[in-house]
């Protein structure tokens, strides 16, 4: 049986003007994912990696072709739409992880629960839930700033999967943590994604952690080479 | 609860803690205390004034008059009102060789109809109100005159040509204004006394009451009944315009104390530009993240917007109560209006200023925060993405409502549109001068030592804030350079203009029969002989045969004039120190109707040479044909006009004579010796009027300082703001400049240069300012030549160069302490 992808990228481009004229960062990109898939992107600085991450996660608008996220066509939809789609089928792990400074551990995880329309009792139980998970019970009323790196990233991951995302995307998540947190991070982010049978892309110039996945794309110069 | 309110409180309490809000918190603070310190005492007068309306006219209607006694008491029982007389006039008092002018008031019996006198048996004896007014034979007086003539109570003085046994202190009069108006000391004696005092002459000044009180109703028709026949010269008084002297200054403390409040709430809004800047630029990533887990844009603006709201709120209560602590530094001027004691504040100034508050900060603040709903989702990946707008257009709305506030403060639009285009015009043209200097500094970069270098590095790098701050502290510093260095140079330049031996005296009510007696007087007391001017009381009829009333003027001292009588004099030479400016003075002997007008009056009045004229003297009206304007040195001191007619026009008038002179230090006996003489001449003493006025001044200007104290600490706030919203960027570079060896005393001395350098700027935008002021006002508004001031260059440079260093150096110093690893590597 074979399952309807869960995004299609279908002749992708992304063109900027810059001060040398026109710059192409990505060119006539095609692949489709299915779901369940661990995907890396890998590629070299400058090979259009996080281009493309931004794309799929509708951040950006492409020059050319489109993206299919569960049949959607990302690109027909306004900002907010794509926000709101964001919201209910995509996780975020940033190399930088990105937690909201004002908000504790708990109030971070809950906070897309809630931008989504849970009530909050009911985020607060489910959030708490997937922070146990990994491993962070203890931190729930931490504030970021008193969390060491491998926590934050943690919680960054407990966020992304509290609102059980289609799809995961991932930026260089070990980029900024030494190499032991990092293999317990990518542990916790494959256990995870295996539990929650959602789909993850994950863009890296690391080789062993792409071996990892079960399938690898990569770029070279804007064009998808393998 | 919606989510973007819950959110907002969130963002509140962690921003609260993080100290991100403190500066937004404290400019608001500072702007909506400013402005309601000055509406919580103008509103306590108003309302003393709406509520003891009745005490403080001291009847429910009163009629004026300046002529006659109004005859109007057989009316006033026809409708069952019960009536008293007053009248009030100034002349001297005597005891022994000691002589005071008094503002005397005589008064009927049932005087005053609402409220009550209160009065003391002895000076500092305990005070009583009582029902009756001083018997036949006896006066009250106030302290001021019992202290001045040296008296007890129980001792006798002299008032014209009667002697009185002062019987009581008097203490409180209803209808009295505070001590601000009032330019010589309370003496009230019974109506029936007056004829014996001889006091009542051709040409004598005199203000007559007739006070009314009684049943509503009955007040109502009587005044009904009043409108159409009231006599020229008279003049209704009701609750609700009563003391429109008190009203009129009253309204024009709270346009001018209101507008220099809003001076402020400018520097406020700058504040929290600067803030809201900054914060908005630590909140893009927030807001990244947030459009990134699928928050709507509406969820982000309407988060921010909530928090605002919250902390205007907040604001506004610190504000107004701040307000409410400082307000009593402004009833101690405004009081002095009127001799009530003042009713708590009604919710108004507190609603205002909290409108302010608001205003401020949603003009100036949601312009950043309400763009950070356009921060691109990418940003998550993409850090360089999303840098706000710059420049000043963001802030338009927040100039245009300030503009509006101002307008609505003036109480005049095109009053108001004046204010808001000078001030506009006034801050380009600093915002250009600080500019330049900013320019001018960056180019000595390569000639001085390593600190001074970081210091003008500094300065350089930023220009658009560096402007910003020397303007905040040059608004400052320029107020208080004018308020002290500034108006004692307007003052001094003033007195020193005036001969050594310029008038000190004015006689007047002198009677034609008097005229070689006082002469010999004066001879005898080996003094040069005085020359007296006749003088004659007629009021303006009508102009080119239109007959004019005050209705006819909308400026309020065209109304004024219209409405009483003038003093007219005739004369066959022009006076020396006038100069004609229109027309030509007439030939001597001339026998025909000639006027020559003042140009001030004359432009107030709309009267031009080849005009004719007409005035009632006494019931006869006459008419005469302007031939001159004259420009008149009213400083000199000595007797001047408004009109001189030609001796044919006037001199069968009844007049009465007018003089002034000069009185050294060491003959002040001369004075009681004048009196005891002619107990009927009034002798005023410019020296003791000017003393007054300079006592009213001074009080102004005191209240006028504090609302620029309020500028100040604005200042400041300012400089606060930016230096947290360059926080970061110095951090950074104090990181650096440690990790390359530099110790903690360079960095302090990098900032010191930094802060001294645009405390300096500052301080010479604001010696500028002033100086350009001071120009303006001695040269154009004051007539007077213009001294240059060194101290107001030094001054403005020691007090911005000090304080500015001070305020700054403080405010660095944390971050000479941050351990530099940390903070390169959070970067």
């Amino acid at each position: 049986m074979s399952l309807q992808p869960i995004v299609q990228v279908q002749g992708l481009g992304k063109q900027v003007s810059g001060p040398e004229g026109e710059l192409t960062l990505l060119r006539d990109i095609n692949f489709s994912v299915t779901p369940g898939e661990a995907c890396a992107i890998l590629g070299a600085s400058g090979s259009g990696k996080t281009t493309l991450l931004g794309l799929l996660a509708g951040l950006d608008v492409p020059s050319g072709g489109r993206v299919l996220l569960d049949g959607h066509d990302l690109f027909a939809l306004d900002e907010d739409g794509r926000a709101a789609l964001r919201g209910c089928m995509i996780g975020f792990v940033f190399q930088t992880f990105q937690l909201l400074p004002s908000l504790t551990a708990l109030e971070n995880v809950m906070l897309p629960l809630e931008l989504a329309g849970q009530p909050a009792q009911q985020a607060r139980a489910q959030a708490g839930d997937v922070l146990a998970r990994a491993g962070l019970a203890p931190r729930l009323r931490h504030y970021p700033r008193q969390l060491s790196g491998g926590e934050q990233q943690r919680v960054a991951i407990a966020r992304a999967f509290a609102p059980r995302p289609k799809l995961l995307l991932a930026d260089e998540p070990t980029g900024n943590l030494d190499q032991a947190t990092g293999a317990r991070i990518i542990d916790l982010l494959f256990e995870l994604n295996r539990e929650r049978g959602s789909t993850l892309i994950m863009v890296t110039h690391d080789e062993a952690l792409a071996q990892r996945c079960g399938r690898r794309l990569k770029l070279d110069a804007g064009r998808l080479v393998a | 609860m919606s989510r973007a309110l819950q959110f907002s409180l969130h963002l509140l309490a962690r921003d609260w803690r993080a100290g991100e809000l403190r500066v937004l918190v404290i400019a608001l603070v500072i702007a909506v205390a400013s402005v309601t310190a000055v509406g919580f005492a103008t509103d306590r007068v108003q309302q003393a004034l709406r509520e003891q309306g009745n005490e403080l006219l001291g009847a429910d209607l009163v009629i004026l008059s300046d002529q006659a006694p109004p005859q109007y008491t057989a009316r006033a029982q026809q409708f069952n009102l019960q009536y008293a007389a007053t009248m009030s006039f100034a002349s001297m008092a005597l005891t022994g060789d000691v002589s005071q002018l008094a503002e005397v008031k005589a008064v009927s019996e049932n005087y005053p109809l609402r409220g009550r006198l209160r009065i003391a048996p002895q000076l500092f004896g305990a005070e009583h109100s009582v029902r009756t007014i001083p018997a036949p034979g006896t006066v009250w007086v106030d302290a001021r005159l019992l202290q001045q003539l040296k008296l007890n109570t129980g001792d006798t003085l002299m008032l014209g040509a009667a002697r009185f046994t002062v019987a009581a202190l008097l203490t409180h009069e209803p209808d009295r204004g505070g001590d601000m108006f009032s330019i010589a000391p309370r003496l009230l004696m019974n109506l029936n006394d007056v004829p014996a005092t001889g006091l009542v002459q051709t040409g004598s000044r005199i203000r007559y009451r007739l006070l009314i009180a009684g049943e509503p109703g009955g007040v109502r028709q009587f005044r009904a009944g009043m409108e159409n026949s009231l006599q020229p010269g008279e003049r209704l008084e009701t609750v609700q315009d009563a003391r429109p002297e008190v009203r009129s200054a009253l309204e024009r403390a709270e346009r001018f104390l209101g507008l220099a409040a809003l001076v402020s709430v400018l520097l406020a809004g700058a504040a929290v530009a600067t803030a809201a800047r900054r914060y908005s630029v630590r909140h893009l990533d927030t807001c990244a993240i947030l459009r990134c887990l699928g928050a709507p844009q509406a969820f982000i603006s309407q988060s921010f917007f909530y928090q605002m709201l919250w902390l205007g709120a907040l604001a506004g209560l610190l504000g107004c109560g701040a307000g409410y602590a400082a307000h009593g530094l402004f009833t101690d001027l405004l009081g002095r209006l009127i001799a009530a004691p003042l009713p708590p504040p009604s919710l108004r100034p507190a609603l205002s200023g909290f409108a302010t508050g608001l205003v401020t900060l949603l003009g100036f603040a949601l312009p950043p925060l309400l763009a950070l709903k356009n921060v691109p989702a990418l940003r998550v990946l993409r850090r360089e993405l999303g840098a706000p707008v710059r420049g000043i257009s963001a802030y338009l709305a927040g100039i245009a409502l300030l503009g509006a506030l101002m307008i609505w403060q003036a109480g005049d639009f095109k009053l108001g549109a004046y204010i808001v285009a000078g001030a506009l015009g006034a801050l380009t043209v600093l915002a250009c001068t600080a500019w330049l200097l900013v320019r001018g500094l960056a180019r000595l970069r390569t000639r001085v030592g390593v600190a001074w270098r970081f210091g003008l590095s500094n300065i350089a790098r930023r220009p658009a804030g560096s402007v910003t701050q020397i303007l905040a502290f040059g608004v400052g510093i320029m107020a208080l350079l004018l308020l002290t260095l500034v108006r004692a140079d307007l003052l001094a330049s003033w007195q020193q203009r005036l001969p050594d031996d310029a008038p000190n005296r004015f006689i007047i009510n002198i009677q034609p029969e008097q005229l070689p007696a006082l002469g010999d007087f004066f001879a005898r007391q080996e003094m040069p002989a005085p020359e007296f001017y006749p003088m004659v009381r007629g009021r303006l009829v009508s102009i080119n045969d239109k007959s004019v009333s005050a209705a006819d003027y909308k400026d309020e001292r065209a109304a004024h004039l219209v409405e009483r009588e003038f003093n007219l004099s005739w004369m066959e030479r022009l006076p020396e120190d006038n100069q004609i400016i229109a027309g030509e003075w007439w030939p001597e002997d001339a026998d025909v109707n000639l006027l020559s007008v003042e140009d001030g009056i004359a432009a107030t009045l709309g009267i031009k040479p080849g005009d004719t004229l007409s005035y009632n003297i006494a019931g006869e009206t006459f008419t005469g044909h302007v031939t001159s304007l004259r420009k008149v040195d009213w400083d000199s001191f000595h007797v001047n006009f408004f009109v001189i007619a030609t001796p044919h026009l006037l001199k069968d008038y009844p007049a009465s004579y007018i003089t002034s002179f000069y009185l050294p230090e060491q003959r002040q006996t001369l004075l009681g010796a004048l009196v005891k003489s002619f107990p009927n001449l009034t002798i005023i003493d410019v020296a003791a009027i000017m003393t007054q006025v300079r006592a009213i001044i001074e009080r102004v200007t005191l209240a006028v300082q504090y609302v620029f104290g309020f500028t100040l600490l604005a200042g400041f706030v300012v400089l606060y703001a930016a230096l947290q919203a360059t926080r970061d960027e110095r951090l950074q570079d104090t990181a650096l400049l440690r990790t390359l060896g530099a110790s903690r005393r360079q960095l302090v001395a990098g900032f010191a240069a930094e802060f001294l350098l645009l405390g300096a700027l500052a301080g010479l935008v604001a010696a500028f300012a002033a100086s350009v002021l001071g120009y303006l006002l001695a040269e154009r508004l004051l007539h007077l030549p213009y001294i240059f001031n060194a101290w107001v260059w030094l001054s403005g440079l020691l007090a911005g160069g000090t304080g500015v260093t001070l305020a700054g150096v403080m405010g660095m110093l944390p971050a000479t302490r941050h351990p530099p690893l940390a903070v390169l590597r959070a970067g």
